[in-house]
């Protein structure tokens, strides 16, 4: 890593027209907090390793005469050293200040950012919400990412605040690797379907969990043709995805308020596509297998079920690696990361009824503008968690 | 700017989850924060300042309009974002040269100077 290996400025995010209106200071507080995380898991991340190695295995030993036997014991382990202690609490504050900007660059114009959202949302039948759809307890447990309100909260009813946030604030914990849209994961997917079968003319897409749509957003504009239904429980976040999308010319999508959980209005056999990025493991054991069932039951034969995530905690990934990748866990408020990446995920597809040997899984990495944004970090600089790549387990359904 | 809501006292509201322990005190862990967040004050001063200087150098007199319209190239925003990595290296220098003592466990001061003062 050089000197200037550096995040781009928060001013070479694009604004579409949802975005806030950003002062100078905001954009100054990202910067600050972009080069922070990225201080706080490059510059010094190494030190956690250097902790466990020297201290804290050892120590281990001594107490135990063996050494930690799963990642639950390397993290109580870790909780009881002072450098990694000290590491935690600064990135878990940076996580608070990321919030409180984001917020407050969000509230002090949430007039002006709902009367857009209206502009675009009023009297549009591409954006249907459901009261009934009740926020679900993987979400209304805690709120994720350290989130005030996570993805359903409103400041008043029908506000647009949470997704605003959310989507204002991404750039500040990736450095800018999702790119200057935060769909670098998105654009992804498309370019790997593309890559694919060049010829594949998908006529409808199932975007499961889309929160503010940043991720199903170019596969729209990348199958133009297509209809793409992206759906999500919290209200807050489709009113201001739907609007983000229609700004940004999405207009072959529609955004309804709908649970994963149960997708009984769609019929069997009816998505060429169904589709769920960085979504499962923001679920919980009650509601993951209900979901990868619907996703597999909508499907047509032939289609393409694709979950993107970050890499699972199989047995040849070090204890070490994730217990770290568990800090988001319990540290950000994912109480469902950590038994989520435990699982294996092909095992899981095959008992919700997408067999097994139809199954593929396949590294994705962020599709960005790399003259501006740079690849996140990875080896020991990763970011564990936030690094933009991923595993995907997909599969084609059999005809 | 918003009208109905305390957007200053909203921006600051807790996420819904218990809060973990990371020092040795509550005390501690709320220094932190107050510390943390003036350190990102002071680097958000120190960009408004290169804001301010490059303006000037560009035009001889300027308003705050131009101050917050103000976006700075790519070469322009990298060569600010490597002023705050070298501030945020700075101000971390104690934890990162903690971190440089772990990799190499050092004997106490006072055993080099009696090594030292060892004829052989």
């Amino acid at each position: 890593m050089s000197a200037n290996d550096v995040p781009p400025p928060y001013t070479a995010v694009e604004r579409h027209g949802m975005f806030p209106d950003v002062s100078h200071d905001e954009a100054a507080r990202f910067n600050f907090l972009a080069g922070l995380n990225r201080y706080l898991s490059g510059a010094i991340g190494a030190g956690n390793k250097l902790a466990y190695d020297r201290r804290v295995v050892p120590a281990f030993q001594t107490e135990h005469s063996r050494e930690p036997a799963d990642r639950h014991e390397v993290r109580r382990a870790m909780n009881g050293d002072n450098w990694h202690r000290f590491w935690s609490a600064c990135k878990r504050n940076s996580m608070e200040m990321r919030q409180q900007n984001g917020r407050s660059l969000v509230l002090r114009q949430l007039d002006d950012l709902d009367a857009r959202a209206r502009s675009f949302n009023d009297g549009a039948n591409t954006l249907q919400l459901d009261s009934n759809v009740a926020v679900p307890r993987y979400q209304a447990a805690v709120d994720i990412h350290c989130m005030p309100g996570s993805y359903h909260g409103e400041e008043r009813p029908g506000d647009v605040s949470a997704g605003a946030n959310y989507d204002c604030g991404i750039f500040a914990t990736t450095g800018g690797a999702l790119g200057a849209l935060n769909d670098g994961g998105g654009q992804a997917v498309a370019a790997w379907a593309k890559a694919q079968r060049p010829d594949w003319r998908p006529k409808r897409i199932l975007d499961i969990g889309c929160t503010v749509g940043h991720n199903a957003v170019p596969i729209a504009r990348a199958f133009p043709d297509a209809e793409v239904i992206a759906i999500d429980t919290a209200a807050p976040s489709l009113r201001y995805g739907h609007a983000r999308a229609r700004s940004l010319g999405a207009d072959n999508m529609l955004f309804r308020q709908m649970s994963g959980e149960d997708l009984s209005e769609f019929a069997d056999a009816s998505f060429d596509w169904v589709q769920t990025t960085m979504f499962l493991h923001e679920l919980s054991m009650k509601a993951l297998p209900k979901i990868l069932a619907e996703a597999a039951r909508v499907l047509k034969p032939g289609g393409l079920l694709f979950h993107i995530e970050q890499p699972e905690y199989g047995p040849e990934m070090p204890l070490f690696e994730q217990s770290m990748r568990d800090w988001d866990a319990y540290n950000n408020n994912e109480p469902f990361w950590s038994a989520m990446h435990a699982l294996d995920m092909k095992e899981e597809m095959a008992k919700a009824g997408f067999p097994r040997d139809r199954q593929f899984t396949v590294g994705v990495k962020a599709v960005v503008d790399e003259k501006i944004f740079p690849p996140s970090p990875t080896g020991a600089q990763e970011d564990y968690g936030r690094a933009a790549v991923w595993n995907a387990y997909g599969g084609w359904k059999p005809e | 700017m918003t009208e109905e809501i305390d957007w200053i006292a909203r921006s600051g509201a807790k996420a819904k989850g218990r809060r973990p322990e990371y020092l040795d005190s509550p005390f501690e862990e709320r220094m932190l924060s107050m510390m943390m967040a003036l350190i990102g004050e002071v680097s958000v001063l120190r960009e408004r300042l290169d804001t301010v200087e490059r303006l000037l150098e560009d035009g001889g007199s300027i308003s705050r309009a131009d101050i917050e319209s103000y976006a700075p190239d790519l070469e322009v925003g990298k060569d600010r974002n490597r002023i705050i990595r070298e501030y945020i290296a700075r101000v971390m220098r104690g934890v990162q040269q903690d971190m440089e003592a772990l990799a190499e466990l050092e004997p106490p001061i006072a055993d080099v100077i009696a090594e030292m003062a060892r004829a052989r």
